[in-house]
C-alpha cells in the first residue's frame, strides 16, 4: 500500500496540497500535517465536539472524517475566522463575555456557532442550546457562551444592515 | 478602584478565541518522537516476566522502557511515595502503566505495544471498601496502616456523647456519594526535551509545575537546577492535573536517553484510568440539636474508597472531616475517617477536594432537622451562622463571613417564602450552603518558605513584566495577576506581560489547587507592585516637587493636582535614580491556632461562603428530574473581574448539578469466563454522562462583597476564591428540592430517575420513602485524638481527656 496519499483541498480560503498517511483523520491532517493546531481533540470518538470544523460550510467533527474523503472540499477552522487582525464578532464576544475559560472547547464551539448564525442570523436561546449541544464545555456552565453567541448575532445583524 | 471590580476581557482572552493558546499537545519540535504507554489489563496482579524483544525490533521503534528503568518511587504527598513511573512487579488497577514505547509516530508506538509480552499472575481483586475491610490480604500496599486500610484518623473536639445526652433530638443519617471524575476536555499531554545545554525541559498540562519539578528531580536523580517544568495553559483542570503523573516521568526519561524531544498525549480512555477524581464516600452523621434548632454536637464517620494508590488521599481523608465546623455554630465535634485501598484507578482531589461529600450529607441532614422541628430550613441556618473572626471547635480561624447575606439573597430572589413546602406536587425548592478554603494553610511538603512569589521587571519604556509560578488552568490566574498589579501601579492590564508556571523562569508558586491562587499570588503581587510603586513615587516626587505619598497612580499617569508624568516617564526617572528596576513579593499564610497533630489540614487564610436554591420538577410517573432554575449567592469578598468570577460560579453550578444528577465513575466485574476482573464500566465521554447545553438551567448569580472597610484583611483587596466553593451547596440543594417536590429522600449521589421511582414506590407502599445506604460497616477506628475546643479551656493542643465543662450551645 502507498505510504502517502496526495490531496488538494481549500483550507480557510487558500488552496492546499497535502501528502499524508492514509489512515489519518481530517483532525490529524489539520493538526499534524497542516500544523493548524487551533482545532482541538478531546476524545477521538466524536463525543466531545472540540474538533468541530466547517466542511463545505457544515459543522463536522473532524475526528470522524477521514482525510481521504476531503479531496476538493472547503475546510474552515478557527484560524480562518478573523479578518486580518480584526476578530470575527463571535470571537470578540467570546473573549469579552467570558465564553472562553480554558479555551479548549472554544474553537469547536466558535465554528459550530458560525454555521448556526450563517443559517439563522437571529436564533432563539433554545436554538443556540440545540446547536451547541454536541460541544461539551466543562468550565463555563454554558450561560456566558449562550450570551456571547446572542451578542455576536446582534453585532452581525447590525453590521449587515449598515 | 480603576481595574478591580470592572468587567474586562481577560488578558489571555484573545489567544483563546483565535486558536493561538498553545496547549501541551500543540507543541511540535524538530526530530520529535512519540510515546505510548502499555497499561495493565488486570486490576490486581504480579508481573512475572516481560519480553520486549519483538517490540524493540519493530521498525520505527526507538526505545522500550519498563519498570526496571525506574527504581525510584514518587507520589504527591511525602507520606505516600507509592507509585513507580512504570510498575516493576505489582499492578494495582486496570490501567496501571507497565511499559512504554517511543517510536517515530503514535501509530507505530501503538503497534509495538501489542508486541510486548507480559506474564501476569492475577491476585484477588479488592473491589470496594467492604471487601477491603474484610480482606486484609492480599495487601495492595505494604505501607498501609492496617490490612488494606490506607489511613485511619479520629479526632474529638469536646465530649460529643455528653452533648448528645443533653440534646432534645439526636439525628442519625447515612449518606453515600459516588465517585466521579474531572473530565477536563483537554487530555493530559507532555513534551520533554533535552535543551542545548544538556538540561531537561518538560512542558506539561499540569496544575502543579513546582511539585512536578521536585518529583522529576527525585525520580530521574537529577539536580533540580537541571530540570525545568513549564506548565502549558491547561484545557481545564478541576484537580485532575494536580497529581504528578507517570507519563511525565517516563517521557522525560525517554527524552534524556534518546537525546530527542518526545511527546505523549493520553487518549480519553487513559484519562479515565489516570483519574485522581472524587472519592466515593460512605458517611454516617449523628447530630444533636435543641428543640429550637441549635446544634449541640456532631459525630461524623466516613469510609472512603481510595483506589489503587495514595495520591492526595491522606489529605482528602482529613478534608472529609475538616470543614463541617466552618458554616454554623457547632460546639462539639467528633470525626472518624478511614480510607481504604481498592483495585481501581486512584482517587484524589476534584473541585472541593474531600469536602463536597460530607457537605452533601450535612446539608440534607439539616433539611431533615428543620422538617422535624417544624422550622424553615433557611431560618434554621440563619440562626446558627458563624460570627466573623470565630475560632471553630476544631481550631479553624474564620475571617470574614458573608453566609447570612448569601442565604438572604437566594431566599429573596427565589421567592422561597411563598414557594417552599407550598408548591404543587412534583415541584419543589431546596436550599443548601457551603464553604471552602482560599488556599490550604500548609504546603504539601513541610517547609517554612513562601507559598507564592511574584517578581516584577519594569523599565523606561513603561513595560511591566510579571513573573509568577502560578498556573493558568482556565480559571483566570494570569488575569488576577495583571489586574492586581495594574490596580496598584495605575496602568492598563494589557500593558503588563505575564510569564507564569515556569519553574526555570518564575518564582515558586505551589500551583493551582485548593483555590489558593487569588489570595496567595494576589498578596505577593500587591507586595511586589507596592515596592516598585514606592521607588517610582520617590523619583517622580522629586521631579514634580511633591512628597511621594501625595502622588496618585491611575490611567497610566503618575500625578499630583494638574502635574503629571506618564507611567513610562516616571519609571524612567526611577531607573535613573535607583538603577535597573525590579521587585519581588512573597506570601505565606498566617499561622493557624490549632496545635494538635492533624491540625494542618483545614486552616486557610480565609473562607468563601455560598448559598444556593435549586428548583426541581419531578415527574412521578417516570422519576425524571428537571431543574428549571438555580439561584446562587457567593461570598467572594471582592470581585476582581466580574466576568470571570461569574464564570467560576456558574461553572461550579454546572459541575455540581452534573454530579448531582448523573456523573459517576463506576466499575463492573467481567464474567468469570473473561477473568472476572474488575473493570471500568464506562471509560468514554459518551458513556460517562455529563450535562450538555440542553440540560443546563437558567442560573441567577449574585456575588456578595464585604462592605468597604470590612474586607477580609488576609485577602488581596478583600478578594476570596470563587472556583470551588460554589459547587458545594448544589448537590444537597438538588436533593432537598426533590424532597420538597415529591416527598422522597435520595441520600446518595447521583440522584437518578430510577432511584426517585424506587423511593416513590416505597412511599406508596407506606415504607420509608428513601433511597440511600442502610448499613455502615464496623470500621476499626483508633482512639480519637482529644482536643478541647476554644470555649472549653483548650489551647489548640491535644489533651489526655476532657475536663467537665458546661456545654456551650448557640451564639455567645
Amino acid at each position: 500500500m502507498q505510504r502517502h496519499q496526495q490531496l488538494s483541498l481549500t483550507v480557510n480560503g487558500e488552496p492546499a496540497e497535502v501528502s499524508f498517511a492514509p489512515y489519518k483523520t481530517l483532525l490529524e491532517l489539520l493538526r499534524e500535517d497542516l500544523r493548524l493546531t487551533g482545532t482541538k481533540h478531546g476524545c477521538e470518538l466524536g463525543e466531545c465536539g472540540a474538533c468541530a470544523v466547517l466542511l463545505d460550510g457544515e459543522p463536522k467533527l473532524s475526528c470522524l472524517v477521514l482525510a481521504l474523503e476531503c479531496q476538493g472540499k472547503e475546510i474552515e477552522t478557527v484560524e480562518g475566522l478573523a479578518r486580518g487582525a480584526t476578530l470575527h464578532p463571535l470571537q470578540a464576544a467570546f473573549a469579552d463575555l467570558g465564553a472562553a475559560q480554558c479555551g479548549y472547547c472554544t474553537p469547536g464551539i466558535l465554528m459550530t456557532a458560525k454555521a448556526l448564525l450563517e443559517k439563522e442570523p437571529q436564533p432563539t436561546r433554545e436554538r443556540i442550546k440545540e446547536a451547541i449541544s454536541g460541544n461539551l464545555c466543562r468550565c463555563t456552565g454554558y450561560q456566558q457562551i449562550f450570551e456571547a453567541i446572542e451578542a455576536a448575532a446582534k453585532v452581525m445583524s447590525d453590521e449587515s444592515h449598515r | 478602584m480603576k481595574v478591580i471590580g470592572k468587567p474586562r476581557r481577560r488578558v489571555d482572552g484573545r489567544a483563546k478565541v483565535t486558536g493561538q493558546t498553545r496547549f501541551a499537545d500543540d507543541i511540535v519540535l524538530p526530530r520529535m518522537l512519540h510515546m505510548k504507554l502499555l497499561r495493565s489489563p488486570h486490576p490486581h496482579a504480579l508481573i512475572e516476566g516481560i519480553d520486549c524483544s519483538k517490540a524493540q525490533g519493530h521498525p520505527g521503534v526507538h526505545l522500550v522502557l519498563t519498570g526496571k528503568d525506574f527504581p525510584v518511587t514518587f507520589g504527591i504527598l511525602p507520606v505516600s511515595q507509592d507509585e513507580y513511573p512504570l510498575a516493576p512487579e505489582h499492578v494495582r488497577y486496570v490501567g496501571d502503566p507497565v511499559a512504554a514505547v517511543i517510536a517515530k509516530d503514535e501509530q507505530t508506538a501503538a503497534e509495538a505495544l501489542d508486541l510486548i509480552a507480559i506474564r501476569y499472575k492475577p491476585l484477588k481483586t479488592i473491589s470496594d471498601p467492604q471487601e477491603a475491610l474484610q480482606n486484609p490480604e492480599p495487601r495492595i500496599h505494604a505501607y498501609s496502616e492496617l490490612g488494606n486500610i490506607h489511613r485511619l484518623q479520629a479526632f474529638e473536639f469536646g465530649d460529643v456523647q455528653e452533648a448528645f445526652a443533653k440534646s432534645d433530638h439526636v439525628f442519625e443519617d447515612l449518606f453515600f456519594y459516588e465517585g466521579n471524575t474531572h473530565l477536563a476536555i483537554e487530555q493530559h499531554a507532555a513534551v520533554a526535551e533535552v535543551d542545548g545545554e544538556g538540561k531537561l525541559t518538560l512542558w506539561s498540562s499540569t496544575q502543579v509545575p513546582h511539585y512536578v519539578h521536585r518529583s522529576l528531580a527525585r525520580v530521574l536523580q537529577l539536580p533540580a537546577s537541571h530540570v525545568r517544568v513549564i506548565a502549558t495553559p491547561n484545557g481545564g483542570g478541576f484537580g485532575g492535573k494536580c497529581d504528578v503523573c507517570n507519563h511525565e516521568m517516563v517521557v522525560a526519561k525517554a527524552a534524556m536517553l534518546l537525546g530527542r524531544p518526545v511527546k505523549i498525549c493520553l487518549n480519553r480512555e487513559e484519562v479515565f484510568y489516570m483519574h485522581r477524581g472524587r472519592h466515593p464516600v460512605l458517611m454516617k452523621f449523628r447530630t444533636g440539636v435543641t428543640k429550637d434548632g441549635r446544634l449541640t454536637g456532631m459525630h461524623l464517620q466516613t469510609l472512603i474508597d481510595g483506589g489503587g494508590y495514595g495520591s492526595y488521599g491522606t489529605a482528602s481523608t482529613f478534608y472529609t472531616g475538616a470543614l463541617q465546623t466552618v458554616t454554623y455554630e457547632l460546639p462539639r465535634y467528633k470525626f472518624e475517617a478511614a480510607r481504604v485501598f481498592t483495585n481501581k484507578p486512584p482517587c484524589g482531589p476534584k473541585r472541593g477536594h474531600g469536602t463536597p461529600q460530607p457537605r452533601f450529607g450535612q446539608e440534607i441532614q439539616l433539611d431533615k432537622i428543620a422538617e422535624k422541628l417544624g422550622m424553615d430550613p433557611a431560618e434554621l441556618r440563619l440562626k446558627s451562622v458563624l460570627k466573623a473572626n470565630a475560632i471553630t471547635a476544631n481550631w479553624l480561624k474564620i475571617g470574614s463571613i458573608g453566609l447570612a447575606e448569601c442565604i438572604r439573597q437566594v431566599v429573596e430572589r427565589s421567592g422561597w417564602k411563598g414557594r417552599f413546602r407550598k408548591s404543587p406536587f412534583g415541584k419543589g425548592l431546596g436550599l443548601a450552603c457551603g464553604s471552602y478554603l482560599c488556599g490550604a494553610g500548609l504546603p504539601i511538603y513541610f517547609n517554612k518558605m513562601p507559598q507564592s512569589g511574584v517578581q516584577l521587571l519594569v523599565d523606561r519604556s513603561g513595560q511591566v513584566t510579571a513573573f509568577c509560578g502560578a498556573t493558568e488552568i482556565g480559571q483566570g490566574s494570569d488575569d488576577v495577576l495583571v489586574a492586581i498589579i495594574a490596580e496598584v501601579l495605575g496602568i492598563d492590564p494589557f500593558d503588563i506581560r505575564c510569564v507564569t508556571g515556569d519553574t526555570g523562569m518564575t518564582p515558586v508558586d505551589l500551583g493551582s489547587y485548593s483555590s489558593r491562587v487569588t489570595v496567595m499570588m494576589g498578596n505577593a503581587a500587591i507586595q511586589a507592585a507596592q515596592k516598585i510603586k514606592d521607588q517610582i513615587a520617590v523619583a517622580a516626587g522629586e521631579t514634580l516637587g511633591v512628597s511621594p505619598e501625595r502622588l496618585g497612580f491611575a490611567n497610566g499617569k503618575v500625578f499630583f493636582d494638574n502635574h503629571s508624568l506618564t507611567f513610562a516617564e516616571a519609571a524612567g526617572l526611577a531607573e535613573e535614580k535607583f538603577g535597573t528596576l525590579g521587585s519581588v513579593g512573597s506570601y505565606k499564610p498566617p499561622r493557624a491556632p490549632g496545635r494538635y497533630k492533624g491540625a494542618g489540614v483545614g486552616p486557610s487564610p480565609a473562607y468563601s461562603y455560598t448559598a444556593c436554591v435549586v428548583e426541581a420538577e419531578v415527574d412521578p410517573a417516570t422519576g425524571w428530574i428537571t431543574v428549571p432554575k438555580i439561584w446562587i449567592a457567593h461570598d467572594i469578598g471582592r470581585t476582581i473581574n466580574p466576568v470571570l468570577a461569574r464564570g467560576q460560579v456558574e461553572g461550579s453550578v454546572y459541575m455540581g448539578l452534573s454530579e448531582a444528577l448523573m456523573e459517576e465513575q463506576v466499575f463492573r466485574r467481567l464474567p468469570p469466563k473473561l477473568s472476572g476482573a474488575l473493570v471500568h464500566k464506562i471509560p468514554s465521554l459518551l458513556e460517562y454522562k455529563s450535562l450538555t447545553s440542553l440540560d443546563m438551567p437558567e442560573v441567577d448569580t449574585v456575588l456578595i462583597e464585604q462592605e468597604e472597610g470590612m474586607s477580609d484583611p488576609n485577602c488581596p483587596f478583600g478578594a476570596k476564591e470563587a472556583g470551588q466553593g460554589p459547587l458545594l451547596p448544589v448537590m444537597p440543594a438538588v436533593a432537598n428540592a426533590i424532597y420538597d417536590a415529591v416527598g422522597v429522600r435520595i441520600d446518595e449521589l447521583p440522584i437518578t430517575p430510577d432511584k426517585v421511582l424506587r423511593a416513590l414506590e416505597r412511599k406508596a407502599k407506606g415504607e420509608t420513602p428513601r433511597v440511600g445506604p442502610d448499613h455502615f460497616p464496623a470500621v476499626p477506628y483508633p482512639e480519637p485524638v482529644v482536643v478541647p475546643p476554644p470555649w472549653e479551656g483548650g489551647d489548640g493542643n491535644a489533651s489526655k481527656g476532657f475536663q467537665k465543662t458546661k456545654l456551650k450551645v448557640g451564639a455567645s
